[in-house]
């Protein structure tokens, strides 16, 4: 009898059930697309932190791992990099343990140059320039500049530097300033080859590489794909073109240079070569003020033919926890079952042990504030998608709660009737409610289905990939229409059990 | 006989309202009492508390020897469900639920749904053929034997009957007003509250409230068929008592009877003309 009176008043008041079930769906569909993008927003994040540059830095186990630990910029490392990597045994990175997780990796080789003015075309001498001094140039607006070193900047237009793109961590390098001299002989090549105001600094890299492993396999690797920040204005430079460059947004300013213009830069060794500016681009660091061009040319220029000083390494890992942070103090510190247990999981600090396994002679080190940084980015990420699915549902709440008791006092008579009948409140209030209940999970099954589609689009605007909604949200939302319910049948149930069936019957 | 029910100097305030003023009254098994009284008179704040809906400010109201006032809200739901059968003016209805579904609801909340019994009620108030029926379906008298089967179907010792007939035609009027004397017979006790002198001549006593304050109590000849034990001999038209000697004879005071403010002179009319 019970079920005959819920299904019949069901089927009656459709039109108020449609709507509370309307509002439920509402609620569940924007609950289930934010909890389900709450679960999978860790990958997410992951992978957007991972496109945010590389989070390993492979160096010669000679060189300094001060700067690299504390976050100094490359070349500010102290002056015992007299070893570097063997740029052909790059490959083997690839070939580690956790190989299908290193999304990329792109090595380096820095000198310092001198800038020797615009050309016509494209050549390369290996003559020695006589002049040791920098040429003027005008810049667009026709201000007479000099090329200043990029190293000897002021700190506080360098943090300014940082704030802009939002690399704030970045301004405490400031301080940089007063280091500048000495940091120029981080550089390969003759150190203080361009003492005073001269001298730039040419990074040679691959651009984007395509490398053929011993397995046959074809692997991609390269800095671009590792500084997807990076806003080029140009064509973009590529390892295909030996002369291509990109040189950074303040260097080019204060050169004059413009995508498309050839210029000429001669090295300590004495060589001088002509690239064309294939892009002008803003990174936002300290790369703004440099040259960027294939590592042949870079490595010609060093005179460190098949040589690179270090590379970036960009893995997916998982997060790290008591196991991972002991092993990276210590391998050798962990049981047998604990070293297979970490050298089996893509922590960050395995992945490192393994580059160094198959690279001798080098260090690996995380870039923490990459990985660190994912921590606290997920806890934002989850807190701000709680607090917005709990308004949501606490929105819903409220429209239920006025339906139902709207509903409730509609139907005053009847209930007063059944109360009249005997029924107890309990009794009215399970009816009530099984009725409220019931055509809510019928909204909330199809909120839950417009939800998958939300989350996919969510997904798809957002992270430009879908969302895998996991199984355990079902059962979420399903809680989720029980609180909304229970929520908003609150000020039904009291408005139900102050009825007095004596009074409403006699239509008081 | 033993007392069903009885009212023992009962008050209800309603902030500044007097709605019952120290009401005594006792109502033995099976009388069939008619509670007259004009609009705003306590006819429904009575019935309400007979009925285990509301409370008295003071005084004490005892059904079947259970006091009341000691009873929680709880207690009292039951007593209304186990002893009390309730008859509406508007009917009351659930209108989603058909006719045998309505009657079968007082059965679910009182203990079991027993669907034969359910039907014989109907069948008793000669509604077999529209058990199937909505309430929308269902014409005015219908829909008041409906009331008075739901209301029977649990067996109440006490009946109350709240203007059973005010909706209704003269038809309909017989074949209800027939069902309760039928009631009586088989010993039911019966509750009508009315303002129509027609309605309480077929009672065995008529009781009149005036602002709350029990004014007339009067026992004529028991409704033909009725228990009428202790309300003195049966009569075979019981309308007659009240309706057709001229208003004046209606009326029968019980000389004697304690507490009672006599009224020999109160008639049917009278009263429909304060209403």
């Amino acid at each position: 009898m019970f079920l005959k009176m819920v299904f019949k008043a069901l089927t009656r008041r459709k039109g108020k059930h449609l709507m509370i079930a309307f509002t439920v769906a509402l609620g569940v569909s924007l609950a289930t697309a934010m909890l389900g993008v709450m679960f999978d927003v860790g990958d997410k994040v992951n992978q957007e932190l991972k496109s945010y540059g590389a989070n390993l830095n492979v160096v010669p186990r000679g060189s300094s791992l001060v700067g690299e630990k504390y976050g100094f910029a490359e070349g500010e490392s102290d002056a015992a990099s007299s070893n570097y990597i063997k740029e052909d045994e790059l490959y083997k990175i690839k070939m580690i343990f956790w190989a299908y997780n290193i999304v990329g990796f792109a090595p380096y080789l820095k000198t310092e140059v001198e800038f020797l003015g615009k050309t016509a075309g494209v050549a390369e001498s290996a003559g020695a320039s006589p002049s040791g001094e920098f040429p003027e140039f005008s810049a667009a607006d026709g201000r007479i500049l000099r090329p200043r070193s990029g190293l000897g900047r002021e700190g506080s237009e360098d943090a300014e530097r940082a704030e802009r793109a939002g690399h704030g961590e970045r301004a405490g390098h400031g301080d940089r300033a007063g280091r500048a001299e000495s940091a120029a002989s981080g550089l390969s090549g003759e150190p203080g080859a361009f003492p005073g105001e001269g001298g730039v600094v040419l990074t040679g890299t691959w651009f984007n590489k395509t490398l053929k492993l011993p397995t046959g396999e074809e692997v991609e690797a390269g800095m671009l794909p590792l500084k997807s920040w990076w806003l080029i204005e140009g064509e973009g430079a590529s390892d295909l073109d030996a002369h291509g460059a990109l040189v950074g947004r303040d260097l080019a300013e204060r050169l004059g240079i413009r995508p498309g213009d050839s210029f000429k830069i001669r090295s300590a060794k004495g060589g001088e070569f002509t690239l064309q500016a294939r892009g002008v681009f803003s990174a936002g660091a300290d790369e703004d003020d440099q040259i960027f061009c294939p590592l042949a040319l870079a490595q010609k220029a060093a005179g460190l033919p098949g040589l690179v000083e270090r590379v970036e390494v960009s893995a997916l890992t998982t997060p790290e926890n008591e196991l991972s942070r002991r092993a990276a103090k210590n391998p050798d510190s962990l049981s047998q079952l604990e070293k297979d247990t970490w050298y089996c999981t893509a922590y960050i600090s395995s992945i490192a042990y393994q580059i160094e396994e198959v690279l001798p002679g080098v260090r690996v080190k995380a870039v923490t504030r990459v990985s660190e940084s994912e921590g606290p980015i997920l806890v934002k990420t989850q807190l701000v998608i709680i607090l917005l699915t709990a308004l949501t549902l606490f929105s819903s709440a409220l429209a239920v709660s006025n339906l139902v008791t709207a509903g409730v006092m509609e139907r005053s008579a009847e209930i007063g009737l059944l109360k009249a009948l005997g029924a107890t409140d309990l009794a009215v209030s399970a009816l009530v409610l099984t009725e409220t209940l019931t055509v809510s999970l019928f909204g909330g099954f199809f909120g839950y289905l417009a939800g998958l589609g939300f989350a996919r689009f969510i997904g798809l605007s957002v992270f430009g990939e879908t969302v895998e909604v996991r199984l355990m949200v079902i059962p979420l939302s399903l809680v989720m229409v029980v609180l909304v319910v229970l929520l908003g049948s609150l000020p039904a149930l009291r408005a139900l059990l102050r009825l007095k069936p004596a009074e409403v019957l006699r239509g008081r | 006989m033993s007392n069903l029910m009885e009212i023992e100097n009962v008050s209800k305030i309603y902030g500044p309202l007097k709605a019952l003023s120290g009401v005594t009254l006792s109502v033995p098994q099976g009388q069939w009492l008619a509670v007259m009284g004009p609009s705003g008179s306590g006819k429904s704040t009575l019935m309400n508390i007979i009925g285990c809906l509301d409370t008295p400010s003071s005084g004490e109201v005892f059904l079947d020897g259970v006091r009341l006032s000691e009873l929680s809200p709880g207690e009292l739901t039951a007593i209304r469900r186990e002893a009390v059968g309730l008859i509406f003016q508007q009917f009351h209805l659930i209108s989603h639920l058909t006719a045998l579904e309505n009657v079968m609801a007082a059965q679910f909340y009182h203990s079991m749904v027993d669907e034969r019994e359910a039907s014989e009620a109907l069948e008793g108030v000669g509604l077999a053929e529209r058990a199937g029926h909505l309430p929308s379906q269902l014409s005015g008298g219908e829909q008041q034997r409906v009331c008075i089967a739901r209301a029977l179907i649990n067996h109440p010792k006490l009946i109350l009957a709240d203007e059973p007939t005010g909706n209704l035609d003269e038809l309909n009027e017989k074949l209800v007003m027939d069902i309760l004397h039928k009631l009586h017979r088989e010993g039911a006790t019966i509750v009508v509250v009315t303002h129509a002198p027609e309605v309480a001549a077929h009672a065995g006593r008529v009781i009149v409230l005036e602002h709350g304050r029990l004014v007339s109590d009067s026992v004529g000849e028991a409704p033909s068929g009725g228990a009428g034990e202790g309300e003195g001999e049966g009569a075979d038209d019981p309308k007659a008592d009240f309706s057709e000697a001229d208003g004046e004879a209606a009326v029968l005071n019980r000389p004697g009877e304690e507490g009672l403010e006599k009224n020999t002179d109160f008639s049917p009319e009278e009263i429909r003309a304060r209403s």
